[in-house]
């Protein structure tokens, strides 16, 4: 009787996650399509779909760069510079720390298309950075054209730092300071004291928010269907925006919705390993 | 901020949409012919309408009135999709997928009736157009545009186009250049350019669009005119197979690729914005910054009063010239027909009523109406024989001409994801990302995925 009140939401889990889930994964052995004579009458085709990927010289590149995209945005960019800001704000005095918290909070709170937009006016030709490089002199280019992955990842890590500082921040208040004042009175440097105590505590917050944001990156869309649509030739077309061109532009559903299983594969995969690293006593 | 207005109109679809919950919906707020709530039926009607695109829109807000006098209890409801062709095509297909939000009549690209028609979206109107008088006035070429593979008439054409060439009379004059203008082959049009380069180097001599962005404008307006202008086609009309390893793809590429490479096109990151065709109509061509285009029979429509980049001295500035064969080979001048369609929905409950707002639709007075103010080129003979459809632009009866040597697009259920391969191939060469002979063998090996292995020729 203790399971009845967890029934609603095991309904729910099941109805919009794992019925979709499923959907996807029967979908993804079909031929399924929008238009043609798969529209009307989908086949079971086996694994003909995932053979294809394998074929497809979009694929493996779409792979490498959603790696790119999650490592540098989100792994490093997010994770590294929200615990710089957390750490430096725990130092600062109130007044600062909540200016340069409600600036970079300001990022996250807008919607993901308005800060899409705010990303395209940026970084596109004539755009803001290129107004701001033209006050040095400087004529910049349009850099959704010339470099669109290192825009759309700046672009990410200016989004997503806010969520890591605000969890690093949160976390840094549980660090006990008669342990940082002990390590101080016993001569720890502050490179010492951040590496031999305060990471040391909150390592399952850093494992836990490594792994959110990881999940949320790898399923980016908005900004970067917002920025460059996965162009120019396909210079930064992840796997969300390869899923969906394959489905709703080449109108071919089953074939976008096998790669729309391997992103929930690498997802879960990456979760494993994140799960693995929280495991208590394997300090 | 312009490409931005093309992916707005998606990202409802997107963010509304999972990749796996698109192929079936039971719910819908209820768009078809239920008996809704006013105790009688609802036609809905789907089209595109955007910022260049208005002359449907406005036809159907005319007739909606008119309808639903004539017919007691019978709503209209109009679902404009504000989306560029590409985007449009794809919200259809997904309102095609349940019967609670396909649509009864929807505007339907000539080039996609086959396969749509495959798909079961369209309802056979060979009973329908049998008792419509209306009927005989339609030309065959026309009729042929809204077959199905079995031969049954299942979209109702409004109107075709030709492609040729716009250029700007100012701006070649004061390059040098003897008007009128009539490039003789491929090389004149680079020479022209290189004049034009040269008399004004911050102007744009002579666009031809490439990539995704452009979506059909890409082959209609850029790859198929130069491929139909060499010696080699894109698909086999006799063996029912499509061409690889043709030197003409080979050659279009190249051409494209020296186009933008050259700096005589648009510079191709602002190619590559699904909003180009504005800019070029709305600033480029009446400032005289842009050479040439080739664009469609339509373009005059745009400037055209009540149009949406009016220009009242469109008429002084533009000259046309046909775009020609690659090195003058007969018939010297090629063009590219299309054209877009009404079409009933398969799954309408109310079939009858949607095929008679089709008519009224498409009657002579709207027809003329619709063919006019949209600079079409007409589809029925009293319509072309009409002098207000002659006389609507100055270049009716030159675009009208060009159907001479027009070429149609493969009518095969496959051709729309091949044209998405293409476009993807003149995208890789004007980037740079490949050379056109490593486009052109991605592009061989995308059709041989697409048609199999039995649906090419060629090595």
């Amino acid at each position: 009787m203790r399971i009845l009140p967890l029934v609603p939401a095991v309904l729910l889990l099941l109805l919009f996650m794992a019925g979709p889930v499923l959907w996807s994964l029967y979908g993804s052995f079909t031929n399924a399509a929008l238009t043609g004579p798969n529209a009307q009458n989908p086949q079971w085709i086996g694994l003909d779909n995932y053979s294809r990927l394998l074929e497809d010289p979009d694929f493996p590149r779409s792979v490498l760069l959603t790696v790119v995209f999650v490592l540098l945005s989100a792994v490093v960019g997010q994770n590294i510079l929200g615990m710089a800001l957390a750490l430096l704000m725990s130092r600062a005095s109130g007044g600062v720390s909540a200016l340069i918290g409600g600036v970079v909070v300001s990022a996250w709170v807008l919607p993901e298309i308005v800060a899409a937009f705010v990303m395209y006016a940026f970084f596109t030709g004539e755009g803001t950075l290129d107004q701001l490089l033209g006050l040095v002199g400087v004529d910049g280019p349009n850099w959704l054209f010339v470099a669109p992955m290192f825009a759309v990842i700046l672009a990410n890590i200016w989004r997503g730092t806010a969520f890591s500082m605000m969890v690093y921040r949160a976390s840094l208040d549980d660090v006990p300071p008669e342990l940082v004042e002990a390590a101080q009175i016993d001569g720890a440097s502050p490179t010492q004291r951040l590496f031999r105590i305060t990471l040391p505590v909150i390592k399952s917050t850093i494992a836990t928010n490594l792994m959110l944001t990881t999940l949320q990156t790898l399923s980016v869309f908005t900004l970067i269907f917002v920025m460059t649509a996965g162009g120019p030739s396909n210079r930064s077309m992840t796997l969300p925006l390869l899923a969906y061109e394959e489905a709703f532009n080449f109108l071919d559903v089953g074939y976008g919705t096998a790669i729309a299983t391997v992103m929930l594969v690498v997802g879960a995969l990456s979760s494993v390993v994140y799960i693995r690293m929280l495991r208590p006593g394997k300090d | 901020m312009r490409q931005t207005i093309r992916n707005t109109s998606v990202l409802a679809l997107a963010s509304t949409l999972a990749l796996a919950g698109c192929s079936a919906s039971g719910d819908g707020d209820g768009g078809t012919a239920d008996t809704a709530d006013g105790g009688g039926d609802t036609i809905t009607v789907m089209y595109q309408r955007t910022e260049g695109v208005t002359a449907l829109d406005e036809l159907f807000n005319r007739i909606k009135p008119e309808f639903e006098a004539a017919n007691d209890g019978v709503t209209v409801e109009l679902q404009p999709i504000e989306a560029a062709e590409d985007d449009y095509a794809t919200q259809l297909a997904l309102a095609q997928q349940s019967a609670s939000t396909a649509p009864d009549v929807f505007y339907e690209d000539t080039f996609r009736v086959r396969s749509d028609v495959e798909a079961g979206y369209l309802l056979n109107l060979d009973e329908y157009v049998a008792e419509w008088e209306d009927w005989d006035q339609f030309n065959e070429g026309a009729r042929g545009a809204g077959r199905g593979d079995d031969g049954s008439t299942y979209a109702i054409p409004l109107g075709t186009d030709t492609r040729g060439i716009w250029y700007s009379e100012p701006l070649l004059e004061a390059a040098g250049v003897t008007l009128p203008w009539q490039p003789e082959n491929w090389q004149d049009i680079l020479d022209t350019a290189e004049q034009i380069k040269a008399y004004d180097p911050e102007s744009v001599p002579f666009h031809m669009y490439a990539g995704k962005p452009a979506g059909e404008g890409t082959l209609m307006q850029s790859f198929l005119p130069l491929l139909y202008g060499t010696e080699d086609r894109l698909y086999d009309e006799e063996s029912q197979t499509w061409n690889t390893g043709t030197q003409g793809f080979k050659d279009a590429l190249t051409f494209l690729d020296t186009l933008y490479d050259d700096g005589y096109a648009v510079p191709v990151e602002e190619a590559l914005d699904a909003n180009l065709w504005q800019t070029i109509f709305d600033t480029r061509l009446p400032d005289a910054k842009l050479g040439g285009v080739v664009e469609g029979s339509y373009g005059a429509s745009f400037w055209q009063q009540g149009g949406p980049f009016e220009w009242p001295e469109y008429a002084d500035s533009i000259g046309v010239a046909a775009f020609p064969t690659q090195n003058g080979q007969a018939p010297g001048r090629v063009s590219m027909s299309g054209g877009w369609t009404l079409a009933v929905g398969a799954q309408s409950d109310a079939p009858d009523l949607a095929f008679e707002f089709l008519t009224l639709a498409m009657n002579f007075e709207n027809s003329l109406a619709y063919t006019v103010e949209n600079s079409q080129i007409a589809v029925r003979d009293d319509v072309a024989g009409d002098p207000s459809y002659l006389e609507a632009n100055p270049y009716v009866k030159f675009f009208t001409d060009l159907v001479e040597v027009t070429n149609f697009r493969p009518a095969t259920a496959d051709y729309p994801r091949i044209s998405a391969q293409i476009q993807e191939a003149t995208e890789q060469v004007v980037t740079g990302a490949a050379e056109p002979a490593e486009a052109a063998a991605a592009y061989d090996d995308a059709l041989v995925r697409i048609v199999g292995a039995d649906g090419v020729s060629g090595s």
